[in-house]
């Protein structure tokens, strides 16, 4: 779909308001518009308002092989996807200009300014490093995409862990998140990108401008800097000749917004290990206000409710009976419970799992027979009376998981699932040594 | 009362047709199909619903027009859209008009809505216009009171006009005029240079719109403003400063979350001020 293009009563109207020094929504001419950080579930997932402006970012890791001319680096990756959620114009799987511009905006902020340490990524050096992969999404568009993607990759890098690597001899282990905590990133310092809006030729700057007031700036200067005020980033685009005072005062302002944006940061990032340290609620269905959408309430209207049991009774007899799963909360740790056979929880206590490598020959005999006797107690559920509840989940789980304890969730579904489970549970720890010594 | 109660809480269970009539100004989802009132009657309440009828076609027709958001499947009506189920009293005979007012940002052109369009071509002798729909409408210059063959309304590239559609159907392009039947304006053409325009939801400006909407009266009280309402999200609003006008365009965006009692409590502070 195209753009809706900008009438000439609105660019009027835009300009007149900035002349006067008023914004659209009733800020000041150094305003942010608020920012809220949100953090989802896994590490290193978090998601950044600016006014309406959102984007969503997630950090993952992988171990690859480094690039020949640095043997020693870890690899940084990063990505910013404007999709067509965001504003129905940005066209899916195109590289616009304003997409190129902006990821490699990104690029020379977080990556140019070395804000990470890289070398800490290395694992075997030139053998094996971390390469960390950044990926931004854009999910709803209203202006300064720049600020908020920024915001999001520093915050999201900040709150990422990686699994924990240890390197004896030339023997290499990946430590499983239940076997040893994952590790943080190292990194040295939060560059901020801030952007600045110039009107009529630069007579009148704007802070983080939206949607509309992009549209009919001139130009447009994005500073990146970190608190201790070092400038890692500046560009200015649009193609106005701006005075050396301009700058200099750009900077000056840049200098306190990051501090301030810093501040809100670290304030999130340790409000959210506060709160994952004291087994409390957290996640992005957390961070959504109940019953905010609906301001409206609906009139009640009398009901009679004289002969309302014999009418809830008649309708539960007539009604077919309710399905036979049978859920039984299972409480694996404070604050995290599993109902029935669902996705495992990966942060289990584990604490009397055996280690991997004594019951090597073992292991696999085991989930064999372990899977056999799933498969015989689903029959049975499937065969028996309605009444009969499917209790397979709760003993034999745990026991997959003392044998195996870092077997991802998708595994226990195949085996609860598919009928022939041998050869997909004896198949895979093997591979998984596989991997562990071609890292050596 | 209990009665409908019943039959509600019945068709939820067994999946079964809701009346129309017990769903009146209640929520309403996507694929719940309504039975007519005269329907209703047949069948009785809690009917079978599939019974086979020997004096279907004996029945006294009732003529109900389906608005937005519902469908004729069969002889109910299928909800396609989530929303509260409306329903307007016919003046004469007939079932009336039953519609889902419903909560959406993207516009669909209906012939007859008056809309504000951005001018984005001249191509010829016809203009461009972008009205929020999947695709630009087209607006013939000739459309505009007054305007002949010689006389060409002054129309820029960029510039709004409020009109009306005469032609808006699937998958082809809609068309705009901006006079009425007997070639007037009627309010209808370019809108002046001044002003601002903005975007809400389509929900709230049928609300505005309304006929006893006390929202616009109130505003009116604030300052003296000239307003335009396009049926497509659009409003364009001028006051005598920037600030009233800036004002006046963030009241009306904050109107749609706001009970009545917070909105008079606004308005009042605004008024002291």
């Amino acid at each position: 779909m195209k753009e809706t293009p900008l009438s000439n009563c609105e660019r009027r109207f835009l300009l007149r308001a900035i002349e006067e020094k008023k914004r659209l929504d009733g800020r000041q001419t150094y305003d942010y518009r608020n920012i809220k950080i949100s953090f989802g579930t896994d590490y290193g997932c978090c998601i950044v308002e600016l006014g309406k402006t959102r984007v969503l970012g997630q950090v993952s890791c992988e171990l690859v092989s480094p690039k020949l001319n640095r043997a020693t680096e870890g690899i940084l990756f990063f990505n910013l996807e404007l999709s067509q959620m965001a504003a129905p114009a940005f066209e899916p799987g195109r590289q616009s200009d304003l997409l190129v511009k902006l990821n490699r905006l990104l690029e020379r902020c977080l990556r140019n300014s070395k804000c990470i340490d890289t070398e800490s990524l290395c694992v075997v050096a030139g053998e094996k490093v971390w390469q960390i992969r950044v990926d931004l999404h854009l999910l709803n568009h209203d202006g300064n995409i720049i600020d908020a993607a920024s915001i999001a990759a520093i915050v999201a890098l900040c709150h990422f862990r990686r699994p924990d690597v240890s390197v004896q001899g030339d023997e290499v282990t990946l430590y499983a998140p239940e076997e040893r905590d994952p590790v943080p990133l190292s990194i040295h310092h939060m560059p901020i990108c801030v952007s600045f809006a110039f009107f009529q030729q630069g007579t009148y700057l704007l802070v983080d401008p939206n949607e509309r007031e992009e549209r009919v700036m001139d130009g447009l200067l994005v500073i990146a800097m970190n608190k201790h005020r070092e400038i890692c980033t500046i560009q200015s685009s649009g193609g106005i000749m701006l005075l050396k005072d301009q700058v200099l005062r750009c900077s000056k302002i840049a200098g306190v917004k990051v501090a301030e944006i810093t501040e809100l940061i670290q304030k999130a990032l340790d409000n959210d290990q506060k709160v994952r340290k004291e087994g409390g609620k957290f996640g992005f269905a957390e961070s959504i206000a109940n019953q905010r959408i609906t301001a409206f309430k609906m009139e009640k209207a009398p009901v009679d409710t004289s002969d309302v049991e014999e009418r809830a009774e008649e309708i539960i007899a007539e009604a077919e009976p309710p399905s036979e799963v049978v859920s039984k909360p299972v409480l694996w740790t404070p604050g995290t419970a599993q109902i029935g056979e669902g996705v495992e929880n990966s942060w289990g206590d584990l604490e009397d799992s055996e280690p991997e490598d004594e019951d090597e020959g073992g292991s696999d005999e085991a989930i064999i027979l372990d899977s056999i006797k799933m498969g015989t107690g689903l029959e049975v559920s499937n065969t028996g009376s309605q009444d009969a509840p499917i209790v397979l989940s709760d003993s034999e789980e745990e026991e997959m998981i003392i044998l195996e304890p870092d077997k991802n969730p998708k595994k226990i579904r195949t085996q609860t699932i598919s009928a022939k489970p041998e050869k997909a549970s004896s198949k895979k720890p093997v591979k998984k040594r596989k991997k562990k010594r071609a890292a050596n | 009362m209990a009665e409908a109660a019943g039959v509600a809480a019945e068709s939820l269970v067994g999946g079964r047709a809701r009346a129309a009539c017990t769903v009146l100004n209640q929520v309403v989802l996507p694929g719940e199909e309504l039975l007519l009132p005269e329907q209703e009657d047949a069948e009785g309440p809690g009917g079978t619903g599939e019974r086979l009828r020997l004096n279907a076609g004996a029945r006294p027709r009732v003529r109900v027009v389906c608005g937005p958001g519902l469908r004729r499947c069969g002889d109910r009506l299928l909800v396609t859209k989530c929303g509260r189920l409306r329903h307007k009293e016919p003046g004469g005979s007939g079932g009336g008009v039953y519609w889902v007012d419903s909560q959406q940002k993207r516009y669909v052109p209906v012939k007859g809505d008056h809309v504000i369009g951005i001018v984005t071509a001249k191509s010829g002798d016809i203009f461009k216009v972008d009205v929020g729909g999947s695709e630009p409408a087209s607006l013939s210059y000739l459309a505009f009171e007054g305007a002949t063959k010689r006389n060409r309304p002054n129309v820029q590239v960029g510039d709004l006009v409020y009109g009306q559609f005469v032609v808006a159907n699937k998958d082809m392009e809609p068309e705009m005029v901006c006079i009425d039947s007997c070639g007037r304006a009627n309010g209808m053409g370019v809108i002046g240079q001044d002003g601002l325009l903005f975007k809400v939801t389509l929900g709230l400006i049928r609300k505005l719109l309304a006929p006893d909407c006390e929202i616009i009266q109130e505003v009116g009280k604030l300052y003296p403003l000239e307003i335009v309402f396009g049926m497509n999200g659009r409003i364009w609003v001028k006051a005598k400063t920037v600030q009233q006008t800036l004002i006046l365009a963030n009241i009306l965006e904050a109107c749609e979350h706001m009970t009545a009692d917070q909105r008079k409590q606004i308005f009042s502070r605004l008024a002291e001020s």
